[in-house]
């Protein structure tokens, strides 16, 4: 019988690599923790870090998610192992999606909080690390000013399956006191359709 | 390793019974147009008026009173749709400006339905239930008033199995002048269902919950209560039903009423025992869970498990990978960002909602097939547990 998911999911789900086990404690120099159980999904990731060339030398995961949470986290932390600190934050979603060979389109925002928390992991390390100032700033476009809605907030509505200007509006809000954001939030609609799912 | 093909997910279908089968197979002859006046029509007639007898009197109901539609959902959709209903027949008889009730862990068939007849400006309430599942009864009884025109109720909900007090819910509705429906999809076959006993004006069925056949029901409407058909344009089934009947199915879910007829009795205490054997055996080996629904008032085959920080989807498909067919109240395996609308409507927390898993037991399953979950699933919820970052219970 075909599985609900590709061979490569299915694959890191069966057999997820680098799991975080209380059996055998893993030291690591920082830990990022992102997502809630209550949403249905938390995410936590774990980095040990050379700390002279600045490199991720191995890493562990624990993870309260379905299928696709565990196999992105899994690809995700053979991935970043050897990768330097400022190269494995620019890890999306849709490299992740790409490993697996594909994930369908509604599971998509399933995948999201295992990059998350690697980054979360790191900015834990430059705190620790008296390197604050590398920590990225996430600035935030408020796109819709009368509800206050962020570009990230559409972002997230379009990862968790908004594909039109009205289910942005169900989801977010936005657009629906005076209307004058339409043009900007259609815009980035557009974008983060592209850039997640095409 | 020994590898077994265990179906624990008949509330959702179930195989076709051998003898429905073997019944569908001969059927399969019958062409002719059950309302051609020639011997071919005449066969098919025969044929469904058989079946018909057959399903009526298996729930205690004239032949006159049951109509075979197309599912369990288009039996619930015509009943609810009666009282949305502006024809001039109906305005009087139904009033289009009565209220429905009906409950908070109905079917989507109901809930979506009714959602649907709010936008079209009729007053739908929503009952809502115990931590069991059972419905709140001194909330309902407040509810009902003269103006209320119907109050649907599942027999027995899906997910968890808790079995509703209809009969009492009916004598309340009736007090009030209110009809009274029961979806009974789920209840049928697994406890007695007589529609004089529970006193009910309308009763859904569905085939392929009882071994039958898909794309067949039956609904069945006391005589004289008022009706409007929801599919129009033929003199089908008393001309509550318009389209060619579907004489294959109808002999499937004809066969699957007798057989059940034949062997229920035998098989409600034998499913019983292999639930609770399943129940025994998952409190002995898995620490941290809680059954949902009611200890007592429970289908006899259904288990619903909230197995602490093990997420469901994920606990589904390990399951699915050693052979083991279950389903979850997880948002994640249903696409949407929600969990069981059952098991939050019950108090049971979102978490929790999230990592429940329902084990539903039917006509084939054996004390082989409980043994065999018994040996994988404590394994599965172990390693789900051990990836999980939301248990922190006993080791």
């Amino acid at each position: 019988m075909d599985w609900l998911y590709s061979e490569k999911v299915k694959d890191h789900f069966m057999n997820p690599r680098n799991v975080f086990s209380d059996e055998n404690p893993f030291k690591y120099d920082a830990k990022g923790i992102v997502g809630n159980i209550k949403c249905g999904d938390e995410m936590a990731f774990y980095i040990k870090v050379d700390k002279q060339t600045g490199i991720i030398t191995d890493c562990r995961w624990k993870t309260y998610g379905c299928a696709s949470a565990i196999a992105s986290t899994s690809v995700l932390s053979e991935k970043v192992k050897g990768m330097k600190l400022e190269e494995a934050y620019k890890i999306s979603p849709r490299d992740l999606v790409a490993a697996l060979e594909g994930l369908p389109d509604h599971k998509v925002h399933c995948s999201v909080l295992g990059d998350k928390a690697l980054r979360a992991a790191i900015d834990d390390y430059y705190r620790k690390n008296g390197m604050d100032d590398k920590i990225k700033k996430i600035e935030a476009e408020i796109v819709c000013r009368c509800m206050n809605v962020t570009d990230h907030e559409i972002e997230e509505a379009v990862l968790e399956g908004a594909r039109t200007y009205l289910d942005l509006q169900e989801r977010t809000k936005l657009g629906t006191v005076c209307g004058g954001c339409k043009d900007r939030a259609l815009e980035l609609l557009d974008k983060y359709k592209k850039e997640h799912f095409s | 390793m020994f590898k077994r093909s265990v179906y624990l997910d008949n509330n959702a279908t179930t195989p076709l019974h051998p003898e429905v089968k073997k019944a569908m197979i001969k059927g399969l002859a019958i062409y002719g147009n059950a309302s051609s006046l020639h011997s071919l029509g005449r066969l098919a007639r025969n044929h469904i008026e058989e079946e018909r007898n057959k399903v009526s009197s298996f729930i205690g109901a004239a032949p006159d009173e049951l109509i075979f539609v197309g599912s369990g959902s288009e039996a619930n959709n015509t009943v609810l749709n009666i009282f949305a209903c502006k024809c001039p027949v109906c305005n009087s008889k139904t009033g289009c400006s009565k209220e429905i009730i009906t409950s908070l862990v109905e079917h989507p068939c109901i809930l979506r339905t009714s959602e649907c007849l709010t936008e079209k400006g009729l007053k739908v309430l929503y009952v809502g239930v115990d931590a069991y599942g059972r419905i709140d009864m001194d909330r309902l009884s407040g509810m009902i008033t003269e103006k209320t025109g119907i109050v649907s109720i599942m027999m027995a909900n899906n997910e968890t199995g808790t079995i509703m007090d209809i009969k009492n819910i009916a004598v309340m509705a009736h007090a009030k002048g209110a009809l009274v429906h029961t979806d009974a999809v789920q209840a049928i076959g697994k406890v007695h269902v007589d529609v004089n006993d529970l006193g009910v004006d309308f009763l859904t069925i569905s085939a392929h919950k009882i071994y039958g056949p898909k794309g067949v029901g039956a609904l069945y409407i006391r005589k004289g209560t008022p009706f409007c058909p929801m599919i129009h344009g033929g003199h089908q089934e008393q001309g509550r039903r318009a389209g060619t009947e579907n004489t294959l199915g109808i002999i499937g879910i004809g066969k699957a009423v007798e057989m059940l007829t034949r062997e229920m009795d035998e098989e409600i205490p034998r499913l019983h025992a292999l639930k609770e054997k399943l129940k025994s055996g998952m409190i002995a080996s898995i620490p941290d869970i809680r059954f949902n629904g009611h200890p007592e008032y429970c289908l006899p085959g259904t288990l619903d498990v909230s197995f602490e920080g093990a997420e469901g989807e994920s606990v589904l498909l390990y399951l699915d990978a050693e052979g083991i067919e279950v389903s979850t109240g997880s948002a994640c395996a249903s696409g949407s960002l929600d969990p069981s609308h059952v098991l939050l409507a019950m108090g049971v927390r979102t978490e929790e909602a999230h990592g429940s898993i329902r084990f539903s037991l039917g006509r084939e399953n054996t004390e082989k097939d409980v043994d065999y979950v018994l040996s994988r699933l404590p394994v599965v919820i172990k390693k789900v547990r051990n990836i999980s970052t939301a248990y922190n219970g006993r080791k």
